[in-house]
């Protein structure tokens, strides 16, 4: 097969331009996911089954859903309702970036709280008792005891979870957006060359992944030192 | 329930679709996990790294991606092949087509590394104690390694399984008239997207309840003689 290494490179800077897209929204979903899962972890522990079931109810929509639905009931099915497109919240919920955003933080969360649950309960039950032994409780214990443990314990399956959000976020090319594969599918609709376009942007694509999966080794080897055999 | 304006009958036949590539896709991604764990754990180098390329590139790029990839970037080389078969003319992947062999080659990415760590999983000494029997290596493959290797690789080809389901969406994007696509169908004439998305969703569910519940009637029953076992 001959290739048009000419157009692979004039591709470039635009393709760059999406993966610039890509990366921010995986970032602020990934942050604002996290930062959502910490209390819907905590509830999902609570002895209180009614606590137990609303966040169980979120997981189960989000995980057991595919993204393509969630992104398009919130991007386009909200308009249906009157109630929506007259409220305040109508110039967020109307513009693709905004409902990527909220959908992907959504989704992320999710996934990051099932895993954050996970490691709370896989903290072992004798720091914790030993943690209540000094006196120290609620807020407390897992601001000290809990949460730092468990982070640890959740990092390899979050690792993979970030590297599932950045390949998901591929989706919101099918809301207009013009993240890497919107920029991809773009460019191909004016040159009609998909296979170049596509090796430039799955390269991009690989390239990312790789980074990402590098870098969490890194820093699992950093916080998890101290599982680590002591050398010398 | 709410009023989908005649379209159910539409969706369920969506949903026919949905079941059926995402069969179509689990039998691809089993053999070629079967086929990439094997190669992944044999002693020729070529092969190892064939499989390693394969499980590197599908895992790191966007389902969505292999999806427009296969459907939109194989003609040009599906159309070369037949034209050396003597055919002249145009040739493409049907959506059909082209969403299974997609969603086959990301299950069998997964797959194989499932298979692979199950295969490790299996004690050395029997395989030996196997030749020692004089059985061939196929025969071993048969009778030892995968009936004990599909019990521990069943509870992560279950996961996958429910992922791939939910994949099965991307393929409305090349226009297979599965669930989603049927839904857009319904909402272009109803102009209700709401009641449609979130009758699809609720689909989507269903399924994600059935194959969790399949999944551990499955774990149950393959587990059966294990030590520790209630059934």
């Amino acid at each position: 097969m001959n290739l048009e290494w000419g157009v692979m490179l004039e591709s470039l800077p635009r393709l760059l331009q999406g993966t610039l897209l890509t990366l921010e929204l995986v970032a602020l979903a990934l942050v604002a996911g996290g930062l959502l899962s910490v209390p819907l972890a905590m509830l999902r522990v609570s002895s209180n089954p009614v606590l137990r079931a609303l966040p169980l109810a979120y997981t189960f929509f989000f995980r057991g859903t595919p993204l393509l639905v969630q992104l398009f009931l919130f991007y386009y099915g909200l308009a249906q309702f009157e109630v929506v497109r007259e409220s305040i919240f109508w110039p967020i919920v109307r513009e693709a970036y905004w409902s990527a955003l909220i959908v992907f933080t959504l989704n992320t969360g999710a996934y990051t709280t099932e895993i954050l649950r996970g490691a709370i309960q896989a903290v072992p039950h004798g720091e914790v008792e030993a943690a209540r032994a000094m006196g120290m409780s609620g807020g407390t214990l897992y601001r000290r005891i809990v949460l730092p443990r468990a982070y640890r314990i959740a990092l390899p399956a979050y690792g993979n979870e970030i590297i599932l959000m950045l390949k998901a976020s591929a989706l919101a090319s099918t809301i207009t957006l013009l993240d890497l594969t919107g920029m991809a599918r773009t460019v191909i609709a004016k040159t009609y060359l998909p296979v170049e376009i596509f090796l430039v942007a799955g390269a991009i694509y690989l390239a990312l992944t790789f980074l990402l999966v590098n870098g969490f080794r890194l820093l699992e080897r950093r916080v998890l030192r101290f599982q680590q055999p002591r050398t010398a | 329930m709410f009023d989908l304006h005649g379209f159910g009958d539409q969706l369920l036949l969506g949903l026919g679709m949905t079941l059926k590539v995402a069969a179509g896709g689990l039998v691809l991604g089993l053999v070629l996990g079967l086929l990439g764990a094997t190669a992944k754990l044999s002693r020729a180098k070529p092969l190892y790294w064939l499989a390693a390329t394969y499980t590197t590139l599908m895992r790191g790029l966007p389902e969505l991606l292999v999806v427009l990839i296969i459907y939109f970037g194989t003609a040009g080389l599906l159309t070369r092949i037949a034209g050396w078969l003597g055919h002249d003319g145009y040739v493409e992947l049907s959506p059909y087509a082209a969403g299974i062999v997609a969603l086959g080659l990301a299950f069998g990415a997964y797959a194989t590394e499932v298979f692979r760590g199950a295969i490790q999983a299996i004690p050395a000494g029997q395989i030996e104690a196997a030749r020692a029997c004089g059985m061939g290596r196929l025969r071993i493959f048969l009778r030892i390694t995968l009936p004990q290797a599909w019990r521990v690789a069943l509870p992560g080809l279950g996961n996958l399984f429910q992922v791939l389901v939910k994949d099965t969406s991307l393929i409305s994007v090349i226009g297979l008239e599965e669930l989603m696509r049927k839904s857009q169908i319904a909402i272009a004439n109803t102009k209700e997207p709401f009641t449609f998305y979130f009758a699809a969703a609720l689909v989507y569910l269903a399924i994600t309840v059935i194959v969790m519940l399949g999944q551990h009637r499955a774990e149950r029953w393959a587990a059966r003689g294990q030590p520790g076992s209630t059934t």
